[in-house]
């Protein structure tokens, strides 16, 4: 470890702003919403929101001309961070416009949702700038925490309660597993420091039994925080269980912590042992993308279903991370910012059609959607279509991409099974889009919603469409983030 | 030269385009005005053109004037090549169109579709010149098809009737089978010579006849004959050549303006256009030529003998029509490519004159066309009768007629030829010539001579035609009774080809013709001596003798040869094979595919059965997720596990 030096130390906290900002506005906001009456709630949501696009404002503000190390070499500032910081915070920021009217309608439209969400966010970033174990283990337990509290949020619903209870055991024994790995790499390398334990492990330690047994514990962490199989048993439950609003909160911006966590500790402090760790994601890519997909189909709950196929695309985001080339990471890090905006956009047309009582969380809620609003019907239909990946929608460049890394490594049968997958996996997505559109209507109530959430929401899926025609400027960043 | 071409194309597209969009707006007369302006134009710049070329002249012109699309290589172009082939081409078949549209005014004068019907003509006038005018296959090919969607629209025009419609849809069905050859040979030109242009093909055409194309490791066929076999089995399915012939004779369910512009004049003759432009790919293949000669002269006869029996005025000309295709194959076959146009010519002129002419008497006779209810029509239509004479005359090749230079120096051709199957040829054309006199004259003399058997109303009624259906048949007349003297030494020894058409010296039949020939008069006495006319005479002396002087002979011949007349009346069963043996097991084959290719095996097997066994694998998998934490945390301690023990077994 570096000798500390006072001088460097306050010349990092510059690099670390918008975690510094996201903290402190969360500490105020949390003061705020006790003076704020429960009419005026929608305060709390605002001020959020505008906290986080601040934040964004000053993360993509940093100058960094390379990755920078800082406070003590805990803390680490390049272009991949600065790209998912910026994605995270404004998703999160998207999730809460449209968790607003939800909330309003049950009757929770409570401050703690935003502050617990703003500090699973700021959990979010600083796993996403992790340069030592502490760091990621930091940044980790601090967005689980949050998330934890959030499923277990409306407290008056037994079903909440036991998503919470599931997911808190399984994600204790996840985090668990994940310190144990960290302490067998500790101990096998001597360090903490990401950077330290990357030169030691290409110094000749990459055959190390006790290392790859911890990379095995870090495996499961990491499988865990994506729900890849087997460790995905909690996510169709907790994406039930939850309100809505929480499960879109889950659904989203955590992938963007799990592809970081997979990057920091794989990539980054483990780069040298790719050869293992890339064989273990083998397994659990081909596992997700066969499972996800196929028990997709069995289900008639388009939250649960929507579970499932998470569980799918984190086999496809595997399949890039286990390529090991810096295209594949280029294509995983691509393939996990447009499915969180994908996902946010499916999450969040489940949260237009529901109103008090009634969920429109059964895929039978979908049906004759075209009859009632053709607009959002065909708003759903270009998420659906995205998810399938088919063109020109988003979904279809991040599977091409995922695709040709792993031809790029000559496995020739993994795209092959990823292909077989997708097409499998299209039968679900498409049903959905054949509910909407040949169905009789079951409901004919109104679609409401405020006009911001129909606008973010419109122009949520306006740009998978756009981001689908002009894959250009996304691809460029990713490029840029990972090169 | 350029903008005269196009104005020759063009000018009956935008006619039939008015004619056919704005038909309500412009109404009858200016349908008929602005089509017939149009066409009127076509003729008189193609003259003008081909008097250019003739007189003058002229260069021929080989040029684009749009580049459609340029695709790996090759380029698809609209151009022109005009030379004195495609210019007497454009003559004839606006000049024919021009009369067949001026007789429409007469015939088609009480039906509600009378602007359609202009326009359809037009457009078919337009295709027919792109067809001729082309310069690469490509364009070739769009005018080909473009005939053939006009003819299909035009033998379905009164498309209430379901004859027509079965009629229209089975020509259309087997120019498919010809067209399918047609574009395979049109492949493997543009695989062989990398172009699709007329002058670049022609210059690789020694390239094609020495590769060869592999079809197994052991065999091999020769490129070039494979080539123009298939280029000649699109000339088949368009020129109504065995046993693609069937639709023809169906065709005539159209209105008999259009039997005599398409199926008679023009577009049946594009095939024969299509070898002859050709000709320096056929000159090279000794197989391909054989069997155009087989086929041309087994149609010239076989179907000519159909004639004999058909009882409907149209049907007996569209036989006759066949008859003579046959007749134009064959000289192609055996290299007589010059031969073959200038029988077109007269034909084009005599054939169109004979159906305007039988158009006429179907008009005084009410649409009535069973030549059995005709009879002593001479003094009520005199000039439809002398008219139809003289096509008649013509037909038969008649000495002095159009007909007779062309058909005489024909058959005269294809007996001078060496190739296999010539010796058959000749005997085929020959005898052919006794069919011919037989079948024309049986329906000349029932049709005009001999008692009226039509009912008392119809006679009462009889008149002449209008004036504007008597004048295309008089215009008609005068080239089917002169045009062959003035036309057959520059067409057949004059070198008027020369440059279009191409003959190997080996097979230069008409080169050998030449040194004998003195002169349309001592071409005359000296055929008059010959096999062929004498042949005619006697056939028309039989069908005076069979079907005037004694009728009664006609029915006791045709109980002696029953057998042999059973067999005509079914045209040699080819409609009874096409329909039972072909199309019927074409459904068979298709349906018992769908039901077992598609139904079992595709839809069943792969798509459902695929649906399913995914389904199963989903609803099993879906079990595991019980909903207990416990199962849920011993799945992630056995992955855990698995990935340790798998560290371990592979260490």
């Amino acid at each position: 470890m570096n000798a500390f030096s006072v001088a460097a130390f306050n010349s990092g906290l510059t690099l670390a702003t918008p975690e510094i900002f996201l903290g402190l506005a969360g500490c105020g906001i949390l003061l705020l919403d006790l003076l704020i009456g429960d009419e005026r709630r929608h305060w709390t949501a605002a001020l959020s929101i505008a906290a986080l696009l601040i934040t964004a404002v000053l993360a993509a503000g940093v100058e960094v001309s390379g990755p920078v190390t800082a406070l003590g070499g805990m803390f680490l500032v390049d272009a991949m961070s600065q790209a998912l910081k910026v994605v995270a915070l404004v998703i999160v920021a998207v999730v809460f416009v449209y968790s607003i009217e939800y909330m309003r309608h049950r009757g929770i439209l409570k401050g703690e949702y935003f502050v617990l969400g703003l500090f699973a966010t700021l959990g979010i970033l600083v796993l996403i700038s992790a340069a030592s174990l502490v760091t990621v283990y930091l940044g980790l337990e601090l967005l689980s925490l949050c998330l934890y509290a959030m499923v277990a949020f409306d407290r008056d619903s037994g079903r909440a309660a036991e998503s919470a209870i599931k997911f808190f055991v399984l994600g204790s024994l996840a985090s668990g597993t994940l310190l144990y790995g960290m302490s067998i790499i500790y101990g096998v390398t001597g360090s903490l420091e990401l950077g330290t334990i990357a030169a030691a492990v290409q110094g000749g330690l990459a055959t190390n039994i006790g290392l790859l047994f911890g990379i095995a514990f870090l495996i499961v962490a990491i499988g865990f925080k994506f729900g890849a199989v087997p460790f995905h048993m909690w996510i169709p439950d907790v994406y039930e269980g939850s309100p809505t609003c929480v499960t879109l909160f889950v659904g989203s911006a955590p992938k963007i912590a799990a592809f970081a966590l997979a990057m920091r500790l794989l990539v980054d402090g483990l780069g040298g042992a790719h050869v293992d760790w890339g064989q273990m994601l083998v397994v659990l890519s081909v596992l997700s993308m066969a499972v996800g997909n196929v028990v997709a189909i069995a289900q008639t709950n388009l939250k649960r279903m929507l579970g499932y196929s998470t569980i799918s695309h984190v086999g496809y985001i595997l399949l890039g991370i286990l390529a090991g080339t810096s295209q594949g990471y280029q294509s995983a890090m691509f393939y996990t910012i447009t499915y969180v905006i994908v996902a946010a956009g499916s999450f969040g047309m489940i949260l237009l059609l529901s109103r008090h009582g009634f969920e429109a969380d059964r895929i039978e809620d979908f049906k004759g959607l075209n009859a009632r609003s053709p607009w959002f019907a065909g708003m759903m239909a270009i998420f659906m279509f995205s998810l399938a990946g088919l063109p020109p929608f988003i979904g279809f460049w991040a599977k091409l991409g995922v695709i040709q890394a792993v031809l790029g490594i000559n496995a020739v049968w993994l795209a092959v099974v990823a292909v077989l997958f997708s097409v499998v996996g299209a039968f679900y997505y498409l049903r959905v889009v054949k509910m909407m559109y040949f169905d009789e209507p079951v409901d004919a109530a109104r679609i409401d919603g405020s006009p911001l959430m129909r606008a973010v929401l419109s122009a949520n899926a306006l740009l998978v469409l756009l981001l689908g025609i002009a894959p250009g400027a996304l691809l460029v960043v990713c490029a840029h983030a990972l090169p | 030269m350029e903008s005269i071409y196009l104005t020759i194309v063009l000018a009956p597209l935008v006619a039939a385009i008015l004619a056919g969009i704005g038909g309500r707006a412009i109404g009858r007369v200016g349908a008929q005005s602005v089509t017939i302006l149009g066409v009127a134009t076509s003729f008189a710049l193609s003259a003008l053109v081909l008097k250019r070329m003739v007189f003058d002249g002229a260069p021929s012109f080989d040029g684009s004037v749009y580049t459609w699309l340029v695709s790996d290589g090759v380029t698809m172009q609209v151009g022109f090549l005009i030379d004195h082939l495609s210019a007497l081409m454009m003559v004839v078949v606006t000049f024919v169109s021009l009369m067949v549209h001026i007789y429409t005014i007469g015939y088609m004068r009480d039906d509600p579709g009378y602007q359609r019907f202009f326009s359809y003509i037009s457009l078919f006038t337009f295709s027919m010149l792109m067809l001729v005018m082309a310069n690469n296959f490509m364009q070739l090919f769009f005018g080909w098809e473009a005939v053939g969607v006009v003819s299909y629209l035009l033998i379905g025009f009164w498309y209430t009737r379901p004859t027509a419609n079965f009629a229209s849809m089975k020509a259309f069905l087997v120019n498919r089978v010809g067209d399918f050859g047609f574009v395979l040979g049109i492949a493997a030109v543009l695989y062989y010579s990398g172009s699709l242009d007329y002058s670049t093909v022609f210059a690789h055409a020694q390239a094609i006849a020495a590769a060869r194309l592999q079809i197994t490791p052991t065999i091999s066929w020769s490129a070039i004959s494979f080539t123009c076999i298939c280029l000649f089995i699109g000339a088949m399915g368009k020129s109504a050549q065995m046993p693609l012939h069937v639709w023809l004779p169906d065709s005539m369910e159209g209105p008999t303006p259009i039997s005599a512009l398409i199926h008679a004049a023009t577009m049946v003759t594009a095939g024969i256009f299509m070898v002859a432009r050709m000709s320096p790919l056929f000159e090279l293949s000794n197989t391909a030529l054989s069997t155009v000669l087989v086929i041309g002269a087994t149609t010239a006869f076989f179907m000519g003998l159909l004639g004999v029996v058909a009882n409907d005025i149209k049907r007996v000309i569209a036989y006759s029509t066949l008859s003579q295709l046959g007749y134009m194959t064959a000289a192609l076959g055996a290299s007589a490519y010059a031969s073959a146009i200038f029988h077109l010519m007269t034909h084009a002129f005599f054939k169109a004159l004979l159906f305007l002419a039988a158009g006429s008497v179907i008009i005084a006779m009410h649409h009535e066309q069973d030549m059995r209810k005709m009879g002593g029509l001479r003094k009520y239509l005199p000039i439809t009768y002398w008219t139809f004479l003289i096509g008649s005359l013509a037909l038969i090749g008649f000495p002095g007629t159009a007909g007779f230079f062309s058909k005489d120096a024909l058959i005269d051709a294809v007996g001078r030829s060496h190739l296999p199957g010539a010796g058959y040829a000749t005997v085929c054309l020959t005898a052919g010539a006794f069919v011919t006199a037989l079948y024309t004259f049986r329906m000349f003399f029932m049709t005009f001579h001999g008692e009226e058997r039509m009912d008392h109303h119809t006679r009462e009624h009889l008149h002449e035609s209008p004036w504007v259906v008597t004048l295309p048949l008089v215009l008609l007349a005068i080239p089917s009774a002169v045009v062959g003297w003035f036309t057959i030494r520059p067409l057949l020894f004059g070198g008027f080809f020369a440059g279009a058409i191409q003959v190997a010296p080996t097979h230069d039949v008409l080169g050998a013709m030449a040194s004998e020939f003195h002169g349309p008069g001592a071409f005359l006495l000296g055929a008059i001596a010959g096999l062929p006319v004498w042949l005619a005479v006697a056939g028309v002396a039989c069908a005076w003798l069979f079907f005037l002087k004694r009728p009664q002979l006609a029915d006791a011949a045709e109980r002696r040869f029953h057998g042999l007349y059973r067999i005509l009346v079914a045209k040699y069963g080819f409609d009874w094979f096409n329909e039972n043996v072909l199309a019927a097991g074409a459904r068979r084959l298709g349906g018992g595919l769908w039901r077992f290719g598609d139904q079992d095996l595709i839809d069943g097997v792969m798509v459902d059965g695929s649906a399913r066994t995914v389904g199963w694998f989903s609803s099993v998998l879906r079990t595991v997720q019980s909903g207990y934490l416990y199962h849920y945390a011993f799945a992630m301690i056995l992955g855990l596990a698995s990935l340790l023990m798998w560290l371990l077994w592979r260490t």
